[in-house]
């Protein structure tokens, strides 16, 4: 039997299930821009530090809402499978022909889709504004495709958290865990301005920084190699790693002969 | 190919870790066409032996082969050639009725240009073609079921596995699903395994009763085989007062060995005795009675006499075991 349909119908649940809940879409698009906005109103004195990077603040926090996105993006899929946990929906599918990567990997589709749409949102939003984009038309494809890839990469660790937990009140509690990795990041002060030393330190160790400085990098820069590489390195490792965690995770709950 | 649409289940056991064997070395042969009901109360291995047969969970000892394929060594052919509700109706509220069957038609392989029509038929046959566009959160216990069947269907399935499929089901809605069940066996030559506490369902639905308990098979036959087992109707007499049970039981004795039960005072009936010979009798002795009744056999005899306790009884006791349980 071809896997594929199976992967789309899937991906299809999963964008449909999505849409149908305003308090997954909204929240998402609504919430990072204006912690964005309230971050930009206050912080836009921070642009005369001697080496900020650009004369825009809010060209430097855009970078903000595609990883903070990328969480609500883990909340959600996680938090959507634990339900397929709970009420046993999960038994409904591992009763079909569907295989274990095909529901893994159409649960991921429908995070990716989700996740391109909120990118472009946030993109939409910063050309709304008056942002320029530093690398161009390219670089918002590229702004895209890691769009894509965070989703990816934080949806598996969702996934993750489901199958291993069965529970979408243990994902809601580990959320504002997930946050606390974006607040020690370099979100408002390049890791160079930072004055106190354990945060910058903290900062430089905390792989988020380096995501946003990617995404930044793209807005204010144009293109910077070692951020792009640093970028996607981190959040391609974090997307393998959480993929085979969710893979393993996925075949102990989904059990069958 | 008919020939290959039973179920054959020798020695099945199921423990779970730190647990109970909840299934204890059954043996189970259900033939192509046949509906099969498997009677019992809550607790009493009913389930897990469903959630064997469909490969949800593998088996501790023994063999089950479903369709003439091993549940253990050839579990996608098995789940390819059966359709499966399980106790809960596990659906998603977000979708709508249409948007499960297409989803489920999909995933079990539903040639996509047939998808669609075979949704329509489905939703007509299980009367949800007004339902179809509305989400499954607004749908009734009744309709939850109905939709439930019609995704265990959509694959066309030559073998059915129905786990309480009327459990909380108002009684219309109880009697339509026995209708498209036998209609189901009737045209389609369906094989159909299905679980159930209510003794109503076993005795009009089944044609073959498995009556289990605490993992055990402990009688198996038609309805009419089983109660013809227990052989003698009962009588039943009820007191005018509760200080009379004592004294009218023991006038009942002569006619019969006594049975449990909290409602009435009963007996069953000895050989070549019949309600008359009682009733003379009460008559003669002025015994003062308010109503009495003769019955005939009923599948709740059966457990009765297989398990020393009536079903509704064994139920309770599950549940206050589960509650119990829970507690701690």
């Amino acid at each position: 039997m071809n896997t594929w349909p199976q992967v789309g119908a899937i991906a299809r649940r999963s964008v449909v299930r999505t849409s149908r809940q305003p308090a997954s879409v909204i929240p998402p698009l609504i919430f990072p821009i204006a912690l964005m906005a309230v971050n930009a109103g206050g912080l836009q004195s921070s642009v005369d530090l001697p080496g900020f990077p650009t004369e825009s603040f809010l060209a430097f926090a855009l970078a903000v809402p595609f990883i903070q996105g990328a969480l609500f993006s883990t909340m959600n899929a996680g938090t959507d499978l634990a339900r397929d946990v709970q009420t046993g929906f999960i038994n409904r599918l591992a009763l079909t022909a569907l295989r274990d990567w095909a529901l893994l990997t159409g649960q991921l589709a429908g995070v990716v889709v989700l996740g391109i749409v909120q990118v472009a949102f946030y993109i939409a939003v910063g050309v709304g504004v008056g942002v320029e984009f530093e690398s161009g038309a390219l670089g918002i494809a590229v702004l895209l495709v890691y769009g894509a890839i965070v989703s990816l990469s934080f949806g598996a660790l969702g996934a993750w958290l489901a199958f291993r937990t069965g529970s979408g009140e243990t994902i809601q509690a580990l959320f504002p865990v997930l946050f606390v990795f974006l607040f020690i990041s370099s979100m408002n002060t390049p890791r160079d301005l930072i004055g106190v030393e354990w945060f910058r330190i903290a900062a430089t160790l905390n792989p988020v920084s380096y995501m946003i400085e990617c995404v930044r990098s793209l807005i204010i820069t144009g293109w910077d190699p070692q951020a792009l590489a640093l970028g996607f390195g981190f959040v391609i490792v974090l997307g393998l790693l959480s993929l085979m965690l969710a893979s393993r995770a996925l075949r102990t709950r989904m059990t069958r002969t | 190919m008919e020939a290959a649409n039973g179920i054959e289940v020798e020695g099945l056991v199921r423990e779970y870790k730190k647990g109970p064997r909840a299934v204890d070395g059954i043996d189970i042969s259900v033939a192509p066409g046949e509906i099969y009901g498997f009677l019992g109360p809550n607790g009493a291995g009913k389930s897990t032996t469903v959630h064997v047969l469909t490969t949800l969970l593998p088996p501790t000892a023994g063999t089950a082969r479903v369709g003439g394929y091993d549940v253990v060594k050839d579990g996608p052919k098995v789940r390819g050639l059966i359709g499966v509700a399980l106790q809960e109706a596990a659906l998603d509220p977000l979708l709508t009725g249409r948007d499960h069957l297409r989803l489920q038609a999909t995933l079990q392989g539903v040639r996509k240009d047939q998808r669609a029509a075979r949704a329509e038929e489905l939703l007509h046959r299980v009367g949800l073609a007004d339902a179809a566009d509305r989400k499954v959160s607004g749908y009734s216990g009744g309709m939850k079921r109905r939709l439930d069947l019609a995704l265990a269907l959509i694959h066309s399935p030559r073998i059915l596995f129905l786990d309480e499929p009327t459990t909380g089901l108002d009684p219309q809605s109880r009697t339509a699903l026995w209708e498209e069940v036998s209609l189901l066996r009737r045209e389609d030559r369906v094989t159909v395994f299905l679980t159930t506490q209510y003794l109503e369902e076993a005795d009009v639905l089944a044609d073959r009763v498995g009556i289990i308990d605490q993992g055990k098979i402990v009688a198996e036959g038609t309805p009419a085989e089983l109660k013809a087992e227990i052989g003698r109707p009962s009588v039943h007499a009820i007191p005018h007062a509760e200080e009379d049970r004592p004294r009218i039981a023991e006038f009942l004795a002569q006619f019969g060995e006594p049975l449990a039960s909290s409602r009435d005072v009963a007996v069953r009936l000895r050989a070549g005795l019949g309600l008359t010979d009682i009733v003379r009798a009460v008559d003669q002795n002025g015994v003062d009675i308010a109503d009495l009744e003769l019955r005939a056999p009923t599948l709740d005899d059966v457990f009765l006499a297989k398990t020393g306790r009536t079903l509704e009884g064994a139920t309770e006791e599950a549940d206050t075991e589960q509650q119990e349980k829970q507690r701690r």
